[in-house]
């Protein structure tokens, strides 16, 4: 199996080109999520129709699913190969790590997946027509989720998770990378940081927007 | 001073082995943590006891024997130190202590505190070596060195293979030792030679031996004794890809 999935510097380098590309991904989600907050619904409508129906799309919809999948595969992989690693436990351990959240990234992916499914199920399988659905109005079928309370609230603790999954895999995919230096490594952290804080912010403050004030 | 120790005791690979509580009187603050358990052990001898098994050597921090995790870290509290470098002043009176052997899989336990670290010569038999006829020794200016890359190679050299990396990664990972001595070749030009051949062979070894992936966590060079840097395992990275493209 090891062989397959390739050494252990090829399988840190999968996750890390999956996960830079899911990175660049949210952009181009956030940006068209943005459109939300106009109270035109055309605008948003236009775009999602866009980005159900471009056959360009189509094609970059079937490489992102597989990014997805090459991101959650290797990443299980990589932690049921660093369990065994360690088959017997320290009975006291000191938290010595450096960066933090890398220790919970495995807890957080799973939390994150758990959303996706459910984001699945309110909006993509709806474009999909796996679930029932209004097609062409996803304005509106955006604005009905959010005005339900619980939903407000798990979109929101999703993203905080999703926050803490981004600041360690953004700098530690270009360690990965074998780009780690004195000038530039600060500045990569630096970035990472403004990313993993402004993203998931900026994905936050359309929920709360919606509900509070729309 | 008075400590309370709890020590993990197994008498063989085989055996389960469980924490042994010792209440341990008299230690002087002078001591190193290496000579209290000197102590331990001939009080253990006087009572009739079998004394402590741990490894240890050269007691100046260079060798990389000794080496236990002491509340939770590798070589103790003190940042940049081997175990025998551990002063008892740095405990609390009546503290107590809990000493565990490394815990990896491709480090099993031999007797209490001892592991097997034949791992890492398996790693280095791999690929840690370069290939040259012996004669008598060359001229040291017969190969020009650039002084910034002998240093930088000289802080991966410093690397004495203790296994605290493995020890304090989460995923008892090795790829700060590998790394270390990857780059301790890869930056000379009498390394460059097998560059190619080298990298692969030690990273395969290790995958075999069953070390954990690394997932930059980073507490590896936060534990290291020697501290070895991180850069060294984007370096070893680099020469991955490099060997693996060309």
């Amino acid at each position: 199996m090891r062989r397959f999935f390739g050494s252990s510097v090829t399988k840190k380098l999968v996750m890390a080109l999956a996960g830079l590309f899911l990175i660049a991904f949210l952009i181009v989600h956030l940006t068209i999520n943005l459109f939300l907050l106009s109270d035109d619904p055309d605008p948003f409508n236009k775009a999602a129709h866009f980005m159900a129906s471009n056959p360009l799309i189509k094609i970059f919809e079937v490489v992102l699913m597989g990014g997805f999948l090459i991101h959650i595969i290797w990443g299980v992989i990589l932690q049921i190969q660093n369990w065994i690693a360690r088959p017997k436990r320290y009975k006291v351990t000191y938290p010595s790590q450096t960066s933090f959240f890398s220790k919970y990234m495995i807890y957080l992916g799973i939390i994150i997946l758990i959303f996706l499914f459910l984001h699945f199920l309110n909006f993509y399988f709806v474009k999909l027509g796996l679930v029932e659905g209004d097609h062409e109005n996803f304005y509106e079928m955006v604005y009905d989720l959010f005005k339900i309370p619980l939903y407000l609230i798990i979109y929101l603790v999703s993203f905080i998770i999703l926050a803490f999954h981004l600041h360690h895999g953004f700098q530690s995919a270009f360690q990965t990378f074998g780009i780690n230096h004195k000038k530039y490594t600060p500045v990569i952290k630096a970035i990472g940081l403004i990313y993993s804080l402004v993203v998931p912010a900026g994905f936050s403050i359309i929920p709360i927007i919606i509900y509070f004030f729309k | 001073m008075n400590i309370k120790l709890k020590i993990w005791r197994q008498k063989n690979a085989e055996s389960k082995g469980a924490f042994v509580k010792y209440d341990f009187d008299g230690v002087s603050p002078e001591m190193s943590f290496l000579e209290m358990l000197d102590a331990l052990n001939k009080k253990l001898i006087e009572e009739g006891d079998e004394p402590v098994a741990f490894d240890h050597d050269c007691r100046e921090g260079i060798c990389g024997t000794c080496g236990m995790y002491i509340n939770g870290r590798p070589h103790g509290s003190v940042q940049g130190i081997t175990t025998c470098h551990l002063s008892m002043r740095k405990f609390k009176n009546r503290a107590t202590i809990y000493v565990e052997p490394w815990r990896a899989k491709p480090f099993p336990v031999i007797k209490d505190l001892i592991v097997d670290r034949s791992a890492f010569d398996k790693i280095m038999t791999a690929g840690g070596f370069i290939s040259t006829n012996v004669g008598s020794a060359p001229d040291a200016h017969a190969i020009p060195v650039v002084k910034e890359k002998a240093d930088i190679a000289f802080d991966s050299t410093i690397c004495i293979g203790c296994g605290a990396c493995v020890a304090a990664c989460k995923n008892a990972s090795a790829m700060l030792f590998l790394s270390a001595k990857v780059s301790q070749y890869a930056l000379l030009p009498q390394g460059r030679v097998e560059a190619k051949e080298r990298v692969q062979a030690m990273v395969l070894k290790m995958d075999e031996l069953g070390f954990g992936n690394c997932t930059n966590t980073g507490a590896c060079e936060a534990e290291c004794p020697k501290n070895i840097s991180l850069s060294n395992i984007a370096r070893m990275n680099r020469e991955f890809y490099k060997a693996k493209i060309t």
